[in-house]
Formats: C-alpha cells, sequence, structure tokens
C-alpha cells in the first residue's frame, strides 16, 4: 500500500514541474525584473515609479472605474438572482442560458460593438435624436469604461450570486416569517448574509478583471484615457521597458492582494472558495 | 429584467446587422447583402485565425484535462500541509491579473528562448487552462468513496485498471466540465496570448484586435454571427440533455 500511495503521488509530478516551470519561475522573473534596472542591479525605482502622477492616476482611475463597476454589477445582479431564484425550473434554466449565451461571442467583437452604438452618429444617439432627445456623449469617458467593464462582467457576478442565493434553505425563510419577520428583516438578517459567500466570489471575479484590463479601455476610453492595465501593456509591447512594466506590475499585484484580503475578511463563513 | 437581456443582447444583435449590411464601414447602413458570408471563406487571413484558434484551444483543453486529472489523483494523496501549497500555487493563475500572467510568461519564453508562435501561445493557454481543470475534477475526487477503489484493487484488478474502471466513471461529469472550461477559456482569451504570440501568428481575438485599430473586416462580423449561431444551436440541443449545466457555465466560477 505504501508504495501504491508514492506512486500515486508521483503521478502529480509533470504537473507539479509545470506549475515552477510555468507560474513560479515566470512570477519570479516578474519580480526580478521589477527589482533591477537595465544592468541588472537591485532598485526600487520601478516601482517607485508609481508615484509618477501619469502612473499614479492611472492607478487610481482604475481602483476607481473597477469599484463602481463592482458595485453596479451588484446592484444589478441582486435583484437578478432573487428574481431567477424564485422562477420555476424550467424558465430558471433558460433565464440562466441567455445570460451565458453571449459569453461566447468574442469578447472583443462585443465590446467593439459598444463602440458603434455608443458613437456620436452611433445607433443609440440616431434613436435618441429621432425621438427629439439630447444626445449621450459617453464614447472616450470614464463612463463608457464602466459600461464596458459592467458588461463584460456581469455575468460573473448574476451566477455566483445565484448559485449561493438559490441554495438558502426554503425553510429558513419561512421559519424567519413565521417568527414574525417582514420581508425587508427576511432580506437583511437572512438572506443577505448567507449569500455573502456568493457576492465575494462575484466581487473577486469582477474586480480583479476589471483593475487590470487595458482592453476595455483602449477600446472604449479612447487613446486619451490610460489606465494602469494600460500603462503595463505599453512599457510592454510599444516602450519596451520591461523593468518599469514588472515594477508596475509588482504594484498591481499588490493591490490584488489586498483586494482578495479584504474580502476574505468579509467572508467569515470561512466559506470562500479562494485559497 | 428585461433591460438587462436588452443590455446583453444590443451589442451581439449590432453584429448580427453589420454583418448583412453591403456598405464597408460601420456608420451606415447600405442595404441587405451576403456577400460578407462568401468573402468570409476567401480570406485567408481569417481562416488562418480560426484554425489557429480551434487547434491552441483543442489541444490546450486536450492536455490539460490529462495532466490535471492526473494531478488530481495525486493531490489527494498528498499530505494536507503540501495539498494546501499546491493548491495555493494552482490558485495563481486564476486570481491573478491576466496582464500579468501574460507578460510573466512572455519573460518567461524571451529569457529561455522559446521561439515565439504557436508553440508559446499554446503552453500558455495549457498553464491558465490547467487550474480550471482541477478545480472541476478536485470536487468529484473528494465524493470518491476510497473503498470501492480499494475492493477494486483486492478483487484483483491492478491499480490502473482499477482507476479507468472505477474512478474515473465516478469523476466523469467533473473532468467533462472541466474540459468545456478549458476549451472556452482558451477559444476566448485574448490578453494572455497577445503577449505570448510571436509576429505573424495571430488566433480571431489577436486578429480581431489589430483590426480594430484599422477597422474590422465585415468578413469578421460575418464569422462571428456564424459562430454565434453554432453555439445557440449546440447550446440549445444540450440544453434538451440533462447536463451539469450552471458548472459548465460558468467558466471563472471556481467549483
Amino acid at each position: 500500500m505504501n508504495s501504491l500511495q508514492r506512486n500515486k503521488k508521483l503521478l502529480g509530478t509533470p504537473y507539479f514541474i509545470w506549475c515552477a516551470f510555468f507560474i513560479i519561475i515566470p512570477l519570479g522573473m516578474v519580480f526580478y525584473y521589477g527589482l533591477t534596472d537595465r544592468n541588472g542591479s537591485l532598485t526600487f525605482e520601478n516601482i517607485a515609479a508609481i508615484t509618477q502622477p501619469e502612473h499614479i492616476k492611472g492607478l487610481f482611475l482604475a481602483l476607481g472605474l473597477s469599484f463602481l463597476s463592482t458595485i453596479i454589477c451588484i446592484l444589478l445582479s441582486y435583484p437578478l438572482a432573487m428574481i431567477l431564484s424564485a422562477m420555476k425550473v424550467s424558465t430558471k434554466s433558460f433565464v440562466v442560458f441567455i445570460f451565458i449565451l453571449p459569453m461566447w461571442m468574442n469578447f472583443l467583437l462585443r465590446t467593439m460593438a459598444w463602440q458603434t452604438l455608443l458613437e456620436k452618429t452611433g445607433v443609440i444617439n440616431s434613436v435618441l435624436t429621432f425621438l427629439n432627445l439630447p444626445v449621450l456623449k459617453i464614447i472616450n469617458t470614464p463612463s463608457a469604461i464602466v459600461l464596458g467593464m459592467v458588461y463584460n462582467f456581469l455575468p460573473f457576478m448574476v451566477l455566483p450570486l445565484y448559485n449561493c442565493i438559490s441554495k438558502i434553505d426554503e425553510n429558513v425563510i419561512n421559519a424567519a416569517r413565521d417568527l414574525g419577520a417582514n420581508s425587508i428583516k427576511v432580506f437583511t438578517r437572512i438572506i443577505l448574509p448567507l449569500s455573502v459567500p456568493g457576492i465575494i466570489s462575484g466581487i473577486t471575479m469582477v474586480f480583479i478583471p476589471a483593475l487590470t484590463t487595458f482592453v476595455i479601455s483602449k477600446l472604449l476610453g479612447g487613446s486619451k484615457i490610460l489606465l494602469i492595465g494600460n500603462i503595463i501593456e505599453e512599457e510592454f509591447t510599444q516602450a519596451s521597458n520591461w523593468n518599469l512594466g514588472s515594477g508596475l506590475s509588482i504594484v498591481l499585484m499588490i493591490f490584488i492582494i489586498i483586494s482578495i484580503i479584504i474580502t476574505n475578511i468579509f467572508d467569515k463563513g470561512g466559506e470562500s472558495n479562494f485559497l | 429584467m428585461f433591460l438587462i437581456a436588452v443590455f446583453l443582447y444590443a451589442p451581439i444583435i449590432t453584429l448580427i446587422v453589420l454583418s448583412f449590411n453591403k456598405s464597408k464601414t460601420r456608420a451606415k447602413w447600405g442595404g441587405f447583402t451576403l456577400k460578407w458570408y462568401g468573402e468570409l471563406f476567401n480570406n485567408d487571413a481569417i481562416m488562418g485565425a480560426l484554425f489557429n484558434t480551434l487547434l491552441i484551444a483543442l489541444i490546450a483543453s486536450v492536455v490539460s484535462t490529462l495532466i490535471g486529472t492526473i494531478a488530481c489523483i495525486s493531490i489527494m494523496n498528498l499530505r494536507k500541509k503540501t495539498r494546501s501549497l499546491v493548491m495555493g500555487v494552482t490558485n495563481i493563475p486564476m486570481l491573478n491579473a491576466e496582464i500579468v500572467t501574460g507578460i510573466s510568461l512572455m519573460l518567461l519564453f524571451i529569457s529561455f528562448n522559446f521561439r515565439f508562435g504557436l508553440g508559446t501561445i499554446l503552453l500558455s493557454h495549457i498553464t491558465f487552462c490547467i487550474p480550471y481543470v482541477i478545480l472541476s475534477v478536485m470536487p468529484r475526487m473528494q465524493q470518491l468513496d476510497p473503498h470501492t477503489y480499494e475492493a477494486a484493487l483486492d478483487l484483483g484488478a491492478t491499480p490502473v485498471y482499477g482507476y479507468i474502471k472505477v474512478v474515473l466513471p465516478e469523476i466523469m461529469p467533473g473532468v467533462a466540465s472541466g474540459f468545456l472550461m478549458a476549451f472556452t477559456m482558451s477559444i476566448d482569451d485574448f490578453i494572455i496570448t497577445h503577449f505570448t504570440k510571436g509576429a505573424g501568428v495571430d488566433t480571431l481575438s489577436t486578429k480581431i484586435y489589430t483590426e480594430v485599430k484599422k477597422g474590422i473586416k465585415p468578413e469578421m462580423y460575418a464569422l462571428s454571427t456564424i459562430i454565434f449561431l453554432t453555439v445557440l444551436v449546440l447550446l440549445l440541443l444540450v440544453n434538451y440533455k440533462p447536463v451539469d449545466k450552471p458548472k459548465t457555465a460558468a467558466p471563472k466560477q471556481a467549483a
């Protein structure tokens, strides 16, 4: 039995080697480049570079926009998830299907389509002018980026929330009602606390991709609005300053870790799926 | 509810409408045409990118399903401390920003003198697909009753035979949903491919990205309409069978 156990452990060797080579070493290289200058000597300049006005602006803008998008996603998803979990099974699977379907369309194309919709002479504005309403001017503004983020990441908030809410035992809610709780109280004392794990995994799945995106901002924000993701991307693909790019990535990773820690603190139930 | 559905589908309808647009620019409607659908099949660049995308997604999902499933067997048998360490490392590509994963792999390939191309894209895709496989196989593994496997061994099955006959059927739903997740993640990936592809090699995503700057060719809209309808039909077919749908459907969701 003992040798069998050892053999089983050995089965994982390809994966462990893969992990070491393609996850750990690459991360180590980001740290190496981030902490050295072009000549290879140790420096903290690349990390300190985050305080340059252009970089810090990109970071704060990214933090702000992704925070806002996450909030909007929660506000939109919560009622939706509640409606969904109250539906009949047949309609339910149909609605879930409706949510998942768009995710199979290339996300670049979908985001691009918003360009067409939002443009000054785009579809939405044509309709608005036709109805004699004032035109929207949100393309190439931060609002367009928020819209793109909400659009792209909404399903990632709806699905975990829905999974979580639909698992809540009906009897618990009925018991609360029997004990005299009104709808508001049932929501704040029963449903909301029990859906925390769903909110947490939703936040992780929306906030981090939104924080680090460079595609949405590039497509909908025009070339003038730079998020931290755009700055890092340009350091690598255009400026070829890998050291600076890596340094900024380290800063970005620190923010990701902070956001994971914060969400884990709120997830006191210990049911977190992460880490 | 209805409004959100409109919000989700507005861009898709736009794309479908554009694929029938006679005029080449996005801005105006030049009448109905089917010619982009015909030209699509003569456009070598797009067809090549489509082929690359499918090839990479297929190989990456098969390889990552194999490595991931086998790794699960071994992870289950690790001591608790080592196990949580391995799971922690497994979580890195899922939690970390894609852009960081992308550049870290790019730095790796550069320093080890890999030739950028399909190979590097494939290696990166396998890397970020394995965690999804492990996370969907693992819960199945944990629900497994170890005694059935031991019983098989007592009855004279060799370990490998025992795994194939006893364990594999039990964990199959997890393996299948892991495979599907890996496949969709790979097809839809842009960011990591963007950093690890070489010049001249394109997947659909990177092709679209370069075209955005120059103006997207209408053939691309035609292709995405075809893909969308294919997926729609496939999903409708699958929907009639009892499949563990929410799991396969929420790719980013940790199981």
